[in-house]
Formats: structure tokens, sequence, C-alpha cells
């Protein structure tokens, strides 16, 4: 379990002290590396910028852990939610030139699951990984 | 982390080391668009070294791409890795960029 300050440049650090505690995944290297990476890099960016509004007294808590070849991390930020069903598809004609909407997409998109609490406030993405693995280092599996 | 950039011939090229990022996106940006307000039309932006780019800065380069447009010019794209093709794929930003395998080959007859 990790909580960070709303700070956009301790993501990259969050996501690379998640990474490295993920063992034993070698067999699922490409999924991790970009799949979980990628999702778990834009639902920290989502819950800083839009959840918590880049609000510096706010905090994000994550949640990580791997159970029966699921690897599952659940970010939740200090802010009101949102109604996911309400993003549009960045890939249509009309949206393509938008330059933000990809977020939410490439997390759908890369993950197995991806699921968010009534409030709008938690999303719990989930990458189904084949060989199994551990998780080492202080997060919590 | 970080941007180089260099001319050739009227060509700007900025090459991008490491990740293209929310925590640095905007630094992207404030050097292409000076050099765009500085006159430059054409431009490479270049990931030869670059493992990951995220949706902001994804949404970084749709955003410079619209700009430089609209001046007249034209931004291309160079030496994605599968894993960053397979993002611009996925989100159809294929379609929106010239990518090129290499720079060299981005900068050919621009």
């Amino acid at each position: 379990m990790l909580e960070l300050p709303t700070d956009i440049h301790s993501i990259q650090d969050a996501v690379e002290y998640v990474m490295q505690s993920c063992r034993d995944c070698s067999e699922q290297a490409r999924r991790l590396d970009l799949n979980f990476r990628v999702g778990l890099t834009e639902a920290l960016s989502n819950a800083m910028l839009y959840g918590n509004s880049q609000n510096p007294s706010k905090r994000v808590l994550v949640e990580v852990a791997l159970q029966a070849g699921r690897l599952e991390a659940r970010v939740t930020d200090q802010g009101s939610g949102f109604d996911p069903s309400t993003v549009p598809d960045p890939t249509t004609p009309e949206n393509l030139t938008k330059p933000c909407g990809r977020g939410l997409f490439l997390m759908r998109q890369l993950l197995d699951e991806v699921s968010f609490n009534a409030q709008g406030n938690q999303v719990t993405l989930v990458l189904r990984l084949e060989s199994g693995g551990t998780l080492e280092g202080g997060v919590q599996a | 982390m970080g941007f180089e950039v260099s001319q050739n011939g009227e060509v700007t090229l900025v090459e991008v080391e490491g990740q293209l990022i929310v925590g640095n996106r905007q630094e992207l940006k404030q050097q292409v668009l000076e050099q765009l307000e500085g006159g430059d039309l054409k431009f490479v932006i270049d990931f030869a070294n670059t493992g990951y780019i995220d949706s902001s800065g994804l949404g970084v380069l749709v955003s410079l791409s619209k700009k430089i447009r609209e001046q007249g010019g034209e931004l291309r794209l160079s030496s994605l890795n599968e894993d960053l093709r397979t993002l611009f794929e996925l989100t159809k930003l294929d379609t929106l960029f010239r990518i090129a395998d290499s720079k060299e080959q981005a900068l050919e007859g621009f």
C-alpha cells in the first residue's frame, strides 16, 4: 500500500516502485511493462489531475495485490468522483484531435478488468498473469 | 529525462530522452512552441531513446500538431518502439501523424 501526495512528479517513481515489487513474472514481461505500467500510470494521473484537481493537500492511495494470478491495483483519490460512462471514445473522428481523454480508454484497452466504485473516486485495475508471481518490497500482497 | 533540440536545415529535430509524460509534457510543448513562434514550420520529434509516453504526452503531441498545422507547418514523428507503436495504434493516433521508422527517414524529403 502506498499513500502519495498529489504531485504529478511522484507518479513515475511510484509506478517504478510497484513494477520492481513484482518478481518472477518474466513470462509476462510485456504485459507487465506495457499494460500494467500504462494502466497504473494513467490511473494515478487521473487521480491527481482530475480527482484531486492537483490540490497538494489531498492524497492518493494505491493498493496493489497479487492473488491467484490476478495482479490488482486499486487507486483512490480524495475528489468527489465522476461518472466513467460519460467519458467519450477518444478514437472517434470528432475526438481524435482532442488533447485529452485517452487515459481511461488506454486503461480499458490494456487491462483485463477496469471497474469503479459507486462514487467514482476509486478505480480497480486487474491484469491476469498466467504464470502467477509474487509481490515483494513492501507492496501489499 | 529531457529533450535535445537541433536544426537540420529547415527542420527542427527534437529528440525525447527517457519519457514523455504528465510531469514533463509542458517542457516539450514550450520548446516546440518557442521554435514555432520563431518561424520554424517543419518539426520531427524522435523517440529512439524514449521508453514511454503516457496519455498526457500523446495529448501534447496532438496539440502541437494542430498548432503547427494552423501555421502551415507539419509535425512528423519517428523511431517508435513496439510498445509506443501499440499505444499509437490503440488510440488511432497512427492515423493522425506521419510516423517514420527513423529520424533520417523522417528528415528525408521534408
